[in-house]
């Protein structure tokens, strides 16, 4: 049976965050927290794994307290098991350090029952990296499979996963041992709404929730802030262009103007005779 | 660690079809800058099969030295075969800066050498820049879907490594003849510990021009209120020879594939030509064309931001705009207009 743990995180809806202009930070509170949109599609794939093969589906988060909310969502996505770490020594972490704690987090779940896959969202829609699944994969010595958008087969018996893995220009497909870490793209699955059932657990679910001291063989100076060695020195406001000349007239004379525009630029067009073709 | 032992800059030579890919060409431009502040050397990191000769333009794009692993093992690229070449070379050479190009590829490599060297690492950056004295790299990119630009530092660590948006940077106009090192390398992993295996590669065809690398692009968004409204996207593409793109909105609408989307969440295209027609100008989208070289806007709303990141905006209706458009200039070629690839 595949035990298949999926990396979720809880989000400000960055769609539609207010910015204080005179400080150049972000005002949270005018965001509602959301599950990263990425990660639903890796549950929802974990789900359908579990459909498909039989076993059980973890979700794991690194989060403050409220965080627990994103977790009950993948429950009524059908995740069957929350984890959460949850800690002070945790904050300010970057990819680095994040990766670090969940494999901590991992490992303990490993514990309780030994891990065959782990799914990540492609990236979180604030951090915006994509860092932290194939960092988790390496930590725990897993093959990392970035850009998966198709799970093709999975064979535990064998220990083989077959994916396909999304390219600038196609896909390519993947042959990997397990167990694995895939990082999911969205394409990978549309996420439906969820079922009365798993909304009345969801409702009713409360995680397992750990702090540092909760795992095992952690090393301190790893972890958060002191863990991370990227940091952020500066941030401002993108620039705004200041705009550029408006046409004027009616239609047709708005479209004259445009084509005279356009005829300065002729040799790009792919006109007969080539570039400079006489008028 | 000590930094002193740490110099150079370094760039990942990304090969595709046994072609260099642009965006590691404009790295080694984006280099080339920061190693001259620095007074260091530029130097670029060639992994694959059968790819030793590519170093000659290499040299001429800039690169002082070039490392080569030049073997079957790399026909493909995994993350656990090149990852265990790139650690090799850092770990004998030291360099202080590697640039990896933010693409598929580049940005899997980038994440797996992070997390073992360990160091840190920038995503998606849009800017660079290098502290002479000290050698920090400051790498600035969009944060927060956007909304804030933030300049992210690794000082205790190095090399120092980001990876960055393909078309923001400028590749050197190529100098013929240029040479630099050429140093080979093996690396010591064997097929045996490679994990992956890679089957088959499917490449889409149907794609006519890919966005990032056509001179027009032509993109439409949500104004256009359905699947059917977006045609006047494709047939003005279509007559002035351009590609297709599209805004996020239309991409998840289905209208499009994702393979056509602009902007932050999409691809960073630089036309000579770019037409926004029904598009807001959200700063996710505008951070993936402001770069291009006219960029004209089409509108119903007077008051859309879009306006202000065109140098021409017309205020209509684009279901009377691009037709008339499409017509006129026909006209004005003549019906001399060929058919497209
Ligand atoms: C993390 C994140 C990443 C994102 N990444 C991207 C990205 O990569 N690319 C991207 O594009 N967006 C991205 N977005 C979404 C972005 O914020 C906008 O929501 C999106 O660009 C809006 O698309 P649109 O302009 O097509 O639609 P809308 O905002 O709905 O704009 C439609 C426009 O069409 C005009 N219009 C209506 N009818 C007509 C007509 N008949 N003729 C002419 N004009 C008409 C309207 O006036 C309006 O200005 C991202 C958002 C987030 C939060
Ligand atoms: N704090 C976190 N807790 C759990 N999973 C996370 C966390 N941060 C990132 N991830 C996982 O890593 C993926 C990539 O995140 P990022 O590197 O931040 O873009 C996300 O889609 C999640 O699957």
């Amino acid at each position: 049976m595949l035990h298949i743990v999926a990396c979720i995180k809880q989000v400000p809806d960055t769609k539609i965050i207010k910015m204080n202009p005179k400080t150049n930070t972000m005002d949270r509170a005018s965001a509602p927290a959301i599950l990263n949109p990425y990660d639903a599609h890796a549950v929802e794939e974990a789900v359908r794994l579990k459909k498909r093969y039989g076993g059980t589906v973890s979700v794991l988060t690194m989060g403050p307290p409220p965080a627990v909310k994103a977790i009950k969502k993948c429950i009524e996505i059908g995740a069957d098991e929350g984890y959460m770490i949850s800690d002070r020594a945790f904050a300010g972490a970057d990819t680095l350090a994040t990766s670090y704690a969940l494999t901590k987090a991992i490992e303990k779940i490993s514990q309780i029952k030994p891990v065959d896959l782990i799914i990540c969202g492609k990236m979180t829609i604030d951090g915006d990296t994509g860092q932290v699944g194939p960092g988790i994969a390496r930590r725990l010595d897993m093959p990392p499979l970035t850009s998966v958008n198709k799970v093709k087969e999975i064979n535990l018996e064998e220990g083989y996963a077959i994916v396909h893995r999304k390219l600038e220009d196609g896909y390519e497909v993947i042959q990997s041992t397990m167990p694995c870490l895939m990082s999911v793209e969205k394409e990978i699955n549309d996420v439906p709404y969820s079922s009365m059932t798993n909304m009345l657990k969801a409702a009713r679910y409360q995680p397992v929730i750990w702090a540092v001291a909760d795992l095992e063989d952690v090393e301190r100076t790893q972890l958060g802030l002191k863990g991370s060695p990227t940091i952020v020195s500066k941030v401002w406001a993108p620039t705004k262009p200041s705009g550029g000349e408006m046409l004027e007239g009616d239609a047709a004379q708005q479209t004259e103007q445009l084509l005279n525009l356009l005829l300065e630029k002729k040799e790009l067009f792919a006109v007969k005779g080539g570039s400079g073709v006489e008028l | 660690m000590s930094f002193e032992d740490y110099s150079g800059i370094w760039v990942f030579i990304e090969v595709k079809d046994g072609e260099v890919v642009p965006v590691s060409l404009e790295l080694l431009g984006a280099g080339k800058e920061l190693a001259e502040k620095r007074g260091t050397e530029l130097a670029g990191v060639l992994i694959g099969e059968n790819i030793t000769h590519l170093s000659d333009m290499l040299f001429e794009y800039g690169a002082d030295t070039v490392y080569v692993y030049d073997d079957t093992i790399f026909k493909n690229y995994r993350t656990e075969s090149y990852m265990k070449a790139l650690l090799e070379c850092c770990q004998k050479y030291k360099p202080e800066v590697i640039l990896y190009g933010a693409t598929s590829t580049g940005k899997d490599l980038a994440s797996a050498v992070a997390t073992d060297l360990p160091t840190g690492l920038t995503a998606d950056s849009t800017i660079l820049d290098i502290e002479e004295d000290t050698g920090l790299l400051l790498a600035s990119r969009p944060a927060f879907g956007g909304n804030i630009m933030a300049t992210i530092l690794c000082k205790k660590y190095r090399p120092q490594m980001a990876t960055v948006r393909p078309k923001v940077m400028k590749a050197l106009t190529p100098e013929p003849g240029r040479k630099g090192q050429l140093i080979e390398e093996t690396a010591s992993i064997k097929e045996e510990d490679i994990r992956t295996k890679v089957l088959e590669i499917v490449q889409f065809t149907t794609q006519k021009v890919r966005i990032d690398e056509a001179d027009i692009v032509v993109a439409g968004g949500k104004g256009l209120g359905s699947e059917k409204g977006f045609q006047v996207v494709h047939d003005l593409a279509e007559t002035l020879g351009g590609a297709v793109g599209a805004s996020r909105d239309v991409v998840e609408a289905g209208w499009v594939e994702h393979h056509h989307q602009v902007g932050q969440t999409g691809l960073t295209v630089t036309p000579k030509i770019y037409f926004a027609i029904g598009i807001s100008g959200a700063i996710q989208h505008i951070v993936g064309m402001q770069n291009s070289g006219l960029i004209i806007a089409i509108n119903n709303d007077p008051k859309a931001a879009i306006f202000q990141s065109s140098h021409y905006g017309i205020v209509g209706d684009a279901f009377e705009i691009v037709p008339l458009l499409i017509q006129q200039f026909k006209q004005a070629f003549n019906g001399e207009v060929v058919d497209h690839v």
